[in-house]
């Protein structure tokens, strides 16, 4: 079942690279698949039993003399952000093969590619099998910023790839150590380490991809030029494989170094939120506001994790999925404005888009409000239990988290009203038409998401962790 | 009266299959009419490396346990013979590589060549005196010189032969002398009889012990004593390049850990420090060297220099991790650098000229198939997933781990993320179509349809993927023959 997950889109971009299909064909072949993709989704999480530890396992050793062994499954919390990969990669394809990306064939394989990776970091019960799929989750990263990227491109990929890789390589050293120490790689089976070098191994790693203050360099080139959907899986998707990593073996494998670093990570996460904020706050274009919040939003889920509580644990949950579709939604919606501009998304070339796109103007509005944690919303719910969560470590942490909502209020209404209101004379081009059917269609999921988690948020907090007992040793069997 | 020696024919087995068809190969150019000539010495030479990688596999079977032959001479076990399979194999893609050259002179030589060079190397690995290590090395390096400047008609390939001559004699020179002062110091040959009478303090003989080392360094292409590497790659005939890049270090790489461990078992601390300097220069000096290269041969000759230092790892290791971790590195690293190389020569006889960086752009759209691999080599070097060069490079990691040298680790770790940078420039060209102005013309008109090269690189692919999947069986060998070594 789960390899089922990981295989089908991976076979399929396959498949896709092989075939001589045109690109518009390469496209809704792509789509399909990635609905038959749901369908499996879906079915796994109809057998999955909520409450019980990990599920869906395959396992098949894969070299014995270091004990590594092909070995996935899912806990509750990784089903969901296996979930929402899925739901945001269909998207993204989806649009992507609306938009009739250039080299269809090649794209769109490579679309595949990376969503059969990132579902498989979620899925990875073996240390270096999580590395191999979250270093494959790179390769199509790298070429869909470096080719099909905006003007600055090269820059943005060699950025991106070289933080990226700095850290994941430091990550494989920590592996080596780590696993030869314990005498598998397996991370079921694997017990805790004390060593602080190799949790910074690990912790690195997933500080880059986050991204945590101060190891953002890549964020805001790789975000800006990348094509809208790539972004949107980017910010949505990819970051939350540190989400994971963090949870599954940085606080699961390693009890002392935690406790040693937290006021550290605890610090940074704070310093790098009210940080992104108030860049958003100044950004000069809808994707950077959407960029910063992202690592703003991040920086958040970091604090929840490093609560080291059940609360502010199950928040970052709830908030890694809500963050996943809102900012997906953001980066599509971003696209869409600039298909409409011309390329910009400048707040000085654009404005004044409700006038006559009640559809966009919809749709931005419930986005954006839902992002800004309205009361009643998936994300406040995510927030506030992050805040509950870390309020327990001292009163000024959540302080500083609630001081940050306030913020986020503010860049996102600064945002909506950018688009949609404001200028006059710069109003948007007079043709530019509202949202076509198909635009509205790869967004409607997202935000039926969104609207879904806000109505009953404990669909995910009650299904992440085992019933009994602290979330974070059930994580760690 | 001279007491021969007992032979065994099946220790010999490899060398003899490559001999025989060396010399037919060679006979083929004399008597065979002139427009069968090149295809019949092809045909010889391919027939002698996949005997001689059947016989590798009969002799693995056999040799059950350690032993030396014909007068301790040689030796019958399993690195030896893992060593000469993958010889075999390397030497049967580069006969597939060099088909499209057509070159129109020499080509019964070339192959004849190829063979002989094929058999020096697998005499060379199970080398167990010096004696007979010298032989080898000599045997197959001067079949390489030639090779290298076989293109008469081109003064590159003419200056890369006489510098890899002049450059690799001097090597073989400093072997040649420390053979000398170890043999002086002990009064020994073998080296299972080296290790027993070597005192261990004996100045003359870490004298000659360095020489040695000095000289096989030369072979792997390790800095500081890589400096005819890229000279060399870049300007032979690139099948040669090929041949050259993957066997020669599988060769130096098995012999060395073979003289190293049963030679010189009591100056492990000293060797175990000599090759982790050696490894530290090739990943640094390799590395770094690499960034600023236009030539793409060039280039990978510069990755191939810290690809030495990545393996030199796992002898600095010196544990029976170390040993299976090498044998294991060594398959796709073979792979894909005959891959690469073979892309690398496609793209040469499409623009009948050198190829630099520029040259590759567009190319994964021009040959999508020949692309592709190229990317998965590339990939393969870089050591990311999906090729069996990641979980070489795990292996040196968990072996040099094991072996106390977490410190190596750490700088094998910088030295990959330096070396994203130039793979990844590369890789990225050829997405990126260059303007129509500036697009390379065809020589000749029309792309040439190349078969056997595109065989060859499909061939490597299969190795280079499949090293990754099936790791299993591939360990089970390169640890059956790890035992054989005293690790």
């Amino acid at each position: 079942m789960t390899t089922a997950l990981i295989l089908v889109p991976i076979v399929a971009a396959l498949a896709v690279w092989a075939l001589p299909l045109p690109g518009r064909v390469a496209g809704a072949v792509a789509f399909l698949v990635m609905l038959a993709e749901a369908a499996l989704w879906a079915v796994a999480v109809w057998r999955f039993e909520f409450g019980q530890s990990l599920q869906l396992v395959d396992r098949q050793e894969w070299f014995s003399d270091l004990n590594v062994s092909y070995h996935v499954g899912f806990f509750g919390f990784s089903l969901w952000l296996a979930g929402v990969t899925i739901l945001v990669c269909a998207a993204a394809i989806a649009y992507a093969w609306w938009a009739n990306r250039e080299r269809g064939r090649a794209y769109h394989g490579l679309m595949l590619f990376l969503t059969g990776s990132v579902v498989g970091v979620f899925a990875a019960q073996d240390l270096l099998l999580f590395y191999v799929f979250f270093e494959a989750m790179l390769i199509p990263l790298y070429v869909l910023i470096g080719v099909w990227g905006g003007a600055r491109r090269v820059q943005a990929t060699v950025k991106f790839v070289i933080y990226t890789m700095a850290g994941s390589l430091l990550m494989l050293a920590s592996i080596v150590v780590f696993g030869l120490s314990q005498g598998t790689f397996d991370l079921v089976e694997s017990g805790r380490s004390d060593s602080n070098w190799i949790f910074l191994g690990f912790l690195i790693a997933f500080a880059v991809k986050a991204p945590l203050f101060p190891f953002h360099g890549w964020l805001v080139d790789a975000y800006r030029e990348s094509p809208p959907e790539l972004s949107a899986i980017l910010s949505g998707v990819v970051s939350k494989a540190a989400v994971y990593g963090l949870l599954r073996i940085g606080l699961a494998k390693f009890g002392q170094p935690v406790d040693d670093f937290q006021l550290a990570i605890l610090v940074l996460a704070a310093v790098g939120l009210v940080y992104a904020s108030l860049l958003a706050f100044r950004a000069r274009d809808v994707r950077s506001v959407v960029a910063y919040s992202s690592m703003g939003q991040m920086s958040l889920i970091v604090m929840g994790l490093f609560s080291l509580n059940e609360l502010g644990v199950n928040g970052a949950i709830l908030h890694s999925v809500a963050h996943a579709l809102v900012s997906a939604s953001l980066f599509l919606l971003a696209g869409m404005v600039e298909a409409r501009t011309g390329g910009t998304s400048e707040f000085a070339h654009i404005g004044g888009f409700a006038k006559g796109r009640p559809a966009l103007a919809t749709v931005v509005l419930t986005v954006g409000v839902i992002g800004l944690a309205v009361p009643g919303s998936v994300v406040f719910a995510g927030e506030f239990l992050i805040l509950a969560g870390i309020f327990d470590e001292g009163w000024w942490w959540a302080a500083i988290g609630a001081g940050a909502i306030v913020l986020a209020a503010m860049y996102m209404l600064r945002a909506i009203s950018g688009i949609l209101h404001r200028s006059r004379e710069m109003a948007a081009p007079v043709g530019a038409r509202d949202l076509r059917p198909a635009e509205l269609g790869v967004l409607v999921p997202l935000v039926a998401g969104l609207l879904f988690l806000s109505a009953w948020p404990a669909s995910v907090t009650e299904r992440s962790f085992p019933i009994q007992g602290p979330a974070l040793e059930e994580a760690a069997p | 009266m001279i007491s021969t020696p007992s032979l065994d024919w099946l220790a010999l087995g490899p060398t003899l299959a490559l001999l025989v068809a060396a010399a037919a190969a060679l006979l083929a150019s004399v008597l065979v009419p002139e427009f069968l000539r090149r295809g019949t010495a092809a045909v010889i030479a391919f027939a002698g490396f996949v005997a001689a990688g059947i016989l590798g596999g009969w002799l693995y079977t056999e040799a059950s346990t350690a032993q030396t032959v014909v007068a301790d001479s040689m030796s019958r076990d399993r690195w030896g013979a893992l060593a000469a399979i993958i010889l075999a194999g390397a030497g049967a893609l580069a006969v597939l590589v060099s088909w499209g050259e057509r070159r129109a002179d020499h080509a019964g030589e070339y192959y004849a060549l190829l063979a002989a060079a094929g058999a020096g190397m697998v005499f060379f690995v199970t080398a167990s005196n010096l004696l007979t290590l010298f032989l080898g090395l000599e045997w197959f390096s001067i079949a390489l010189y030639i090779m290298c400047a076989l293109d008469t008609h081109r003064a590159t390939s003419l200056e890369a032969g006489l510098k890899y001559l002049i450059v690799g004699s001097f090597g073989s020179g400093i072997l040649l002398f420390g053979s000398a002062l170890v043999y002086g110091a002990t009064g020994e040959l073998s080296f299972a009889a080296i290790a027993e009478t070597a005192a261990d303090d004996d100045l003359l003989l870490l004298a000659g012990l360095a020489m040695i080392l000095a000289g096989l360094a030369f072979k792997i292409s390790a800095a500081p004593f890589h400096m005819w590497t890229p000279d060399v790659y870049q300007g032979a005939p690139t099948s040669v390049t090929a041949f050259m890049s993957a066997a020669t270090k599988v060769a130096a790489f098995a012999l060395a850990y073979r003289v190293l461990t049963i030679g010189f078992p009591e100056q492990e601390h000293l060797w175990t420090w000599a090759a982790a300097g050696l490894a530290v220069a090739s990943l640094a000096w390799g590395n770094l060297a690499a960034l600023v290269q236009r030539d793409v041969k060039r280039l990978l000759a510069y990755s191939s220099v810290s690809h030495a230092g990545f393996m030199l790892l796992a002898i600095a290791a010196n544990n029976e991790l170390g040993g299976r971790a090498l044998l294991y590195y060594l398959i796709p690293y073979s792979a894909m650098s005959i891959g690469a190389f073979a892309v690398v020569a496609a793209r040469e006889r499409q623009l009948g000229r050198l190829v630099t960086l520029d040259d590759m752009g567009g190319f994964l759209w021009e040959r999508p198939f020949l692309g592709a691999s190229m990317w998965i080599f590339l990939l393969g070097f870089m050591g990311m997933p999906l090729t069996g060069g990641l979980l070489g490079k795990f292996y040196v990691f968990s072996a040099a781990h094991e072996g106390g040298w977490t410190w190596l680790v750490i700088v094998g770790v910088v030295a990959t993320a330096i070396s994203l940078y130039y793979y990844l420039r590369l890789a990225l060209a050829m997405w990126t179509r260059p303007d129509p102005a500036l697009r390379p013309v065809v020589a000749g008109g029309a792309i040439p349809r190349d078969p056997l090269l595109v065989s060859a690189v499909a061939l490597s692919l299969l190795v280079t993927v499949g090293s990754f999947v099936f790791v299993q069986p591939l360990i089970d060998l390169a640890r059956d023959a790890a035992a054989h070594l005293p690790l």
